[in-house]
């Protein structure tokens, strides 16, 4: 499914209907160069969970859990480089819990994630557009985009 | 009063001792920098096995065989778990083979401390901005130990900002100290933009390095040394505007600045030449982390009577509360 993304607010947008959609254990791995807005993604996702406060770029600490109507474990991968010690961190305690995880940078360790995810991958067009690519892995994830395309045209 | 200081939540094992929250005895702090150079960042499951590899050389270090402690402040976020409770673990069993009371600290808070180990001291009411790799806080403090947040960062911190330009402008890490030292040899002629947040005191970098990734993608000759200079002069402006901003509103007779970032030589000279009001920084090595502003900071705490029991927990997403 392809969507495009005119601004940060429409990006936030789509991450928030995600956010309504969302429950236990979902993964959604988030691809795209620098300053693409996968953060701006999450920060949706968050509202849409319920979380109330900002959503801070978490590259610096690799991990926040924000608590919201589901917990959000918001993982970013970019200071990592060596999938060997990726593989170490004890992610997997956040993939199989209770709560919904967001895994910026996931391209650097796909291997190492979760088959079933949904991958969402953003892409430069011009100035302030994106391109955003959702592909699901799985069939919570195929139902996941049904429902997440009657939310967007519902809400038009 | 002698307060022994144990620091483990992210890169640095370190361990200090401190009188009387000003003067550091020793100052102890095993980097592992070189380690994380190799991978291009913090690599978590190398932290915590470097700290528990570190912990008990550094403590050694730190404390003289002569050494007499009246008490104990350890680190208890925010940070990483598994790197928090290296340094937890060592404090309470030393509080606990010592008989000497324990404290728990918050690293955020101890930053702003860091200003109160050098020979001034800090005067209220006064504004603290933290710049470091994970935050861009701005703090108004009225007395010891009572904090008021004007603004934090609502994306990427400053710290964050310059590692992530750096890695953009292809010059290696740490990259808070490389942009600085691309930055000596340019000048800063690339227009770039300033978010201001007008109306708020909170802070916002991502659109900033979303300019530069696309200035740096769509020009091809793009000189990296100048680049870097208008990056940082970028940044620091903003820094500055808005923290003596807040100064004039509150009325304060001093500006602190902490955190990794504050040792940026370019923030330094910007925040002397633009404040009426005299500007404190540590030197530098007390600028990133540190165990002597975790003691000086258990130092108050320890004062008042508070004495924390051995179930003392980490805290990884600990912030600082109004």
């Amino acid at each position: 499914m392809l969507l495009n993304s005119k601004s940060p607010e429409e990006t936030r947008e789509f991450g928030r209907h995600l956010g309504l959609l969302a429950s236990p254990g979902d993964v959604y791995l988030l691809v795209g160069p620098l300053g693409a807005g996968k953060t701006c993604l999450v920060q949706g996702l968050a509202s849409g969970l319920g979380i109330e406060g900002y959503v801070p770029s978490p590259s610096f600490v690799l991990v926040r859990e924000l608590k919201g109507r589901l917990p959000l474990y918001h993982i970013d991968l970019y200071r990592l480089e060596n999938p060997l010690e990726i593989e170490n961190l004890g992610l997997d305690e956040y993939f199989y819990g209770q709560g919904v995880s967001a895994v910026e940078w996931a391209d650097r360790v796909l291997g190492s994630l979760p088959e079933e995810n949904l991958l969402i991958e953003i892409n430069y067009l011009y100035e302030n557009s994106r391109q955003i690519t959702f592909s699901p892995h799985g069939k919570r994830y195929e139902g996941l985009l049904r429902a997440f395309k009657n939310q967007l045209s519902k809400d038009v | 009063m002698r307060v022994l200081g144990i620091e483990t939540s992210c890169d640095e094992t370190a361990a200090a001792v401190v009188e009387d929250g000003r003067k550091a005895i020793t100052n102890e702090i095993a980097s592992q920098i070189d380690i994380h150079a190799r991978f291009g960042g913090i690599v978590p499951e190398v932290a915590s096995r470097q700290h528990i590899l570190a912990i008990i050389p550094v403590l050694e270090r730190a404390v003289p065989a002569d050494c007499e402690l009246d008490g104990i402040a350890v680190t208890v976020g925010p940070g990483l778990a598994g790197s928090l409770i290296v340094g937890l673990n060592a404090a309470k069993a030393i509080s606990l083979a010592k008989g000497l009371p324990l404290v728990g600290i918050n690293h955020l808070e101890a930053h702003i401390y860091a200003n109160w180990l050098g020979p001034v001291t800090p005067q209220f009411p006064l504004i603290a901005l933290i710049v470091s790799g994970g935050h861009s806080d701005l703090i108004l403090m009225r007395e010891h130990l009572k904090y008021v947040v004007l603004g934090r960062t609502r994306d990427d911190a400053a710290g964050e900002a310059f590692d992530k330009a750096a890695r953009i402008l292809g010059l290696g890490y740490p990259g808070g100290p490389a942009i600085e030292k691309a930055a000596f040899k340019g000048k800063p002629t690339i227009s770039l933009p300033r978010p201001w947040l007008k109306g708020s005191y909170d802070f916002s970098f991502s659109g900033l390095k979303t300019a530069l990734f696309r200035l740096v993608s769509k020009e091809r000759d793009v000189d990296p040394y100048d680049a870097a200079a208008s990056f940082q002069e970028a940044v620091t402006d903003v820094l500055v505007k808005k923290t003596l901003s807040a100064a004039r509103e509150y009325g304060a007779r001093n500006i602190l600045l902490a955190g990794g970032v504050a040792a940026n030589k370019k923030l330094r000279e910007k925040f002397q030449s633009e404040s009426p009001m005299p500007v404190i920084f540590p030197e530098p090595v007390n600028c990133t982390d540190n165990a002597a502003m975790i003691a000086a900071c258990g130092y108050l705490h320890l004062k008042r009577g508070e004495k924390a029991g051995l179930e003392l927990d980490a805290i990884p997403d600990l912030s600082l509360q109004s």
